[in-house]
């Protein structure tokens, strides 16, 4: 009998420690999320896996992208490391959950910023790091060269992205009979295309324009002139923690801020002693920037250090010396008349 | 000594009626504990990022389009439609998919007991390269290496005028409705129930009276005779024939089967049917010796011996795993995201990342998941029920 006894009550037991160790860990939760990352050491960015020139595993395995070194700023800021960052390949359907569950810290996998994403999906934005616009790419011998000739045309989107939405949008607006083939991850989607499967491929632009390049016959593909939405691309975090909201927010300016005080990597110890105010209070050298966000008071000249300022992550990654050769257009400064225009640090 | 049993009763907690029950109310409220404090954490920190439980999003614009659709769909209708349209996708799948792999799988298992050394064989490296490898390579592959490997629609393979592969979709030729359509259903119907009838009243007589009354012949005649009432009353096709174009974009006329859902049919049905193959084996090997050698004792021929003597007795093994197999199919199918075929799931993932709603999108996925499965083993419980032996 007492053994029985003994049985239920370690039952009990073992039932009230795993009840305890869960709300201990509601606990963790409401911690500052600044204070988990640095507990563990290193930072979780979210990353696309698929998208060469903005987040794309290299033939060495490392990861390398304008998305992948914003992630690495946001790591310079925390912990002056830009390498103290661990990397999730995630698919579109995946990041949303990701986010919201804590999995990764920071979500910099070209995500376009909309309303219902930063409202019903529970996401923070920080500053739009690419604009871009939504393109179709069709094979030169098609004969296509409007949206009004897709007409019963098979188009290879991937799920779960905004992508598929604007479709939808843009041929209903226009009254064209279209049948989408949805892929749930990019690869795929650009596999069946190129085999031609599907007529015509649609993703951003940028994206169309990378993605062309891993193509066996690049020639034999084209980019139709229009645009088919506006998709301004921005790092998101789980809403609800401004504190952490704002290191990323500030972190994107920061690269913004840096390329107008043209600030280099290369240069940035040089400006350590610069008579501007502006550039002391930004580099850290006076002023409690730094602490106001609960971060080392130097942590724009660490990001600086690590990555560079905006035009040099862009010029690494889209820029003329590679195969992709974007044009700057929206994405330049607002002084050479782009939309990239950081707040003051002050 | 009824004092005496009085004075010491048993505590509660000694008592052997008593403590079974104890026991599992206890384990139940763990239960009810466990699955509550669960499904409050998940509203607590969904709370803590500002969502909201709820499944009014099922009725709000869908805003996209879905390509393979058994009813109209379009962007303007709600995500709740979505789902109908997902939930027939999975259907047509799984029903199609699971009389073809039982069709297969009977005709392999069989062939696997064959003294036809060709067929055995034949039979036995498909089981075994089939059976052992994940199903997903095997979508992968029927998608990549076969369907998407097809000649583009210009130069589709073409069968005699009929049947057109591409790796835009295979085409075949399909049967358009005419305004007679219902009423030759209706009076076939009839026809089969009234040749049903001639055949089993004409078997009776047969029995009784040691005479050949051919009960087939009559049967079929029945047959024929209601389908020439039916053409008189009508004097219209019931179908007429469709057969492919190909046209710049697709194909005009028949039907076309997407790549997608043509390598996850293929791939489910290859992949169950070896399965049910080695069930069917298994079934027919447990039915005893004794039973096929009193069978040939009696003269019967090979054909006869396995449609009367041992099929019958091998269903009422085979059924149980059968009814798993189902399942496994209906659950597989799932898998369709990898190749574009939107069905439940698919278009479940879609609904999920627009809305952000994972947690009521994957519940529904469950819930529809779980009652087709339950309603397929139900049917096949039934049959089950009607195929166990009847003891006299």
């Amino acid at each position: 009998m007492k053994k029985r006894l003994l049985a239920l009550l370690s039952i009990l037991l073992v039932f009230s420690v795993v009840l305890a160790g869960c709300s201990e860990e509601e606990a963790v939760e409401t911690k500052s999320r600044l204070d988990v990352i640095k507990e563990r050491g290193k930072l979780i960015g979210g990353v696309n896996a698929d998208i060469p020139g903005f987040g794309y595993v290299a033939s060495d395995g490392s990861y390398t992208g304008m998305d992948i070194d914003i992630t690495r700023a946001v790591a310079a800021a925390v912990f002056g490391d830009p390498n103290a960052v661990e990397f999730r390949p995630l698919s579109a359907e995946e990041r949303f959950i990701a986010v919201q569950t804590g999995e990764v810290d920071v979500l910099a996998r070209n995500t376009t910023q909309t309303l219902s994403r930063d409202a019903s999906v529970g996401l923070a934005f920080a500053p739009v790091t690419f604009y871009d616009g939504q393109g179709l790419m069709v094979r030169k011998d098609s004969g296509i060269e409007t949206l009004e000739d897709l007409e019963g045309a098979r188009i290879s989107v991937e799920s779960g992205t905004t992508t598929e939405l604007n479709l939808a949008d843009q041929m209903r607006k226009l009254g064209i009979d279209y049948e989408p083939v949805v892929f749930d991850s990019q690869d795929a989607a650009v596999s069946a295309y190129e085999q031609g499967s599907a007529d015509a491929y649609t993703t951003d632009r940028s994206a169309l324009v990378s993605r062309k390049t891993t193509l066996s016959n690049p020639d034999e593909h084209f980019i139709l002139d229009e645009v088919l939405s506006k998709e301004p691309l921005a790092p998101s975090v789980k809403d609800g923690d401004s504190q952490w909201i704002d290191i990323v927010s500030w972190t994107v300016n920061a690269l913004v801020q840096a390329e107008e005080f043209e600030i280099t990597q290369a240069n940035v110890d040089t400006f350590l002693d610069s008579e501007v105010p502006e550039i002391r209070r930004f580099l850290g050298v006076e002023g409690d920037m730094g602490e106001q966000l609960g971060l080392p008071a130097d942590f724009v000249y660490q990001i600086i250090k690590a990555v560079g300022n905006y035009g040099e992550l862009y010029d690494r990654h889209l820029g003329p010396d590679t195969v992709f050769d974007l044009e700057r257009g929206q994405n330049s400064l607002w002084t050479d008349g782009g939309l990239l225009y950081s707040p003051p640090f002050r | 000594m009824n004092k005496h049993s009085s004075a010491k009763k048993t505590p509660f907690w000694r008592d052997k009626r008593v403590i079974p029950i104890l026991l599992q109310v206890i384990f139940a409220i763990l239960v009810v504990l466990a699955g509550v404090f669960f499904f409050t954490n998940a509203l607590g920190s969904m709370k803590q990022i500002g969502l909201v439980f709820g499944y009014d999003f099922l009725s709000k614009m869908a805003q996209f389009d879905i390509g393979d659709k058994l009813i109209e769909f379009t962007s303007t209708d709600t995500y709740g439609k979505a789902f109908i349209v997902g939930i027939l996708n999975t259907i047509k799948v799984a029903f199609i998919g699971i009389i073809l792999a039982t069709i297969l799988g009977f005709i392999v298992g069989i062939s696997r007991l064959s003294n036809n050394w060709l067929a055995k064989t034949v039979a036995t490296f498909y089981v075994e390269i089939f059976r052992n490898t994940p199903l997903l390579v095997q979508i992968f592959i029927w998608f990549y290496a076969v369907f998407l490997s097809l000649p583009v629609i210009e130069n589709s393979i073409n069968a005699f005028g009929l049947f057109f592969f591409s790796n835009r979709g295979t085409a075949i030729p399909w049967f358009d409705l005419t305004s007679s359509s219902l009423i030759w259903l209706i009076l076939f119907l009839i026809g089969i129930v009234l040749s049903f009838v001639v055949w089993r009243v004409r078997l009776k007589q047969q029995v009784e009276s040691g005479k050949r009354k051919f009960p087939l012949y009559w049967a079929t005649a029945t047959i024929i005779i209601s389908l020439g009432i039916t053409w008189l009353i009508t004097s219209e096709y019931p179908l007429l024939l469709s057969v492919p174009e190909i046209a710049p974009r697709g194909f005009i006329g028949g039907y076309t089967i997407g790549p997608g859902f043509g390598a996850l049919l293929v791939a489910l049905v290859m992949y169950t049917a070896s399965f049910i193959a080695e069930i069917v084996r298994g079934g027919i090997m447990a039915v005893s010796k004794g039973q096929v050698e009193a069978a040939k004792a009696l003269g019967l021929k090979n054909s006869t011996i396995l449609r009367l003597v041992i099929l019958p007795q091998a269903i009422r093994i085979i059924i149980p795993p059968l009814t798993s197999q189902y399942l496994n199919l209906i659950k597989n199918s799932s898998l369709a995201a990898a190749v574009a075929y939107q069905e439940l799931v698919g278009v479940g993932i879609t609904v999920l990342s627009q809305t952000g709603k994972s947690i009521e999108v994957i519940s529904i996925i469950i819930l529809v998941y779980l009652s087709m499965s339950l309603l397929t083993s139900l049917l096949m419980n039934i049959f089950n029920k009607y195929t166990q032996l009847v003891e006299r």
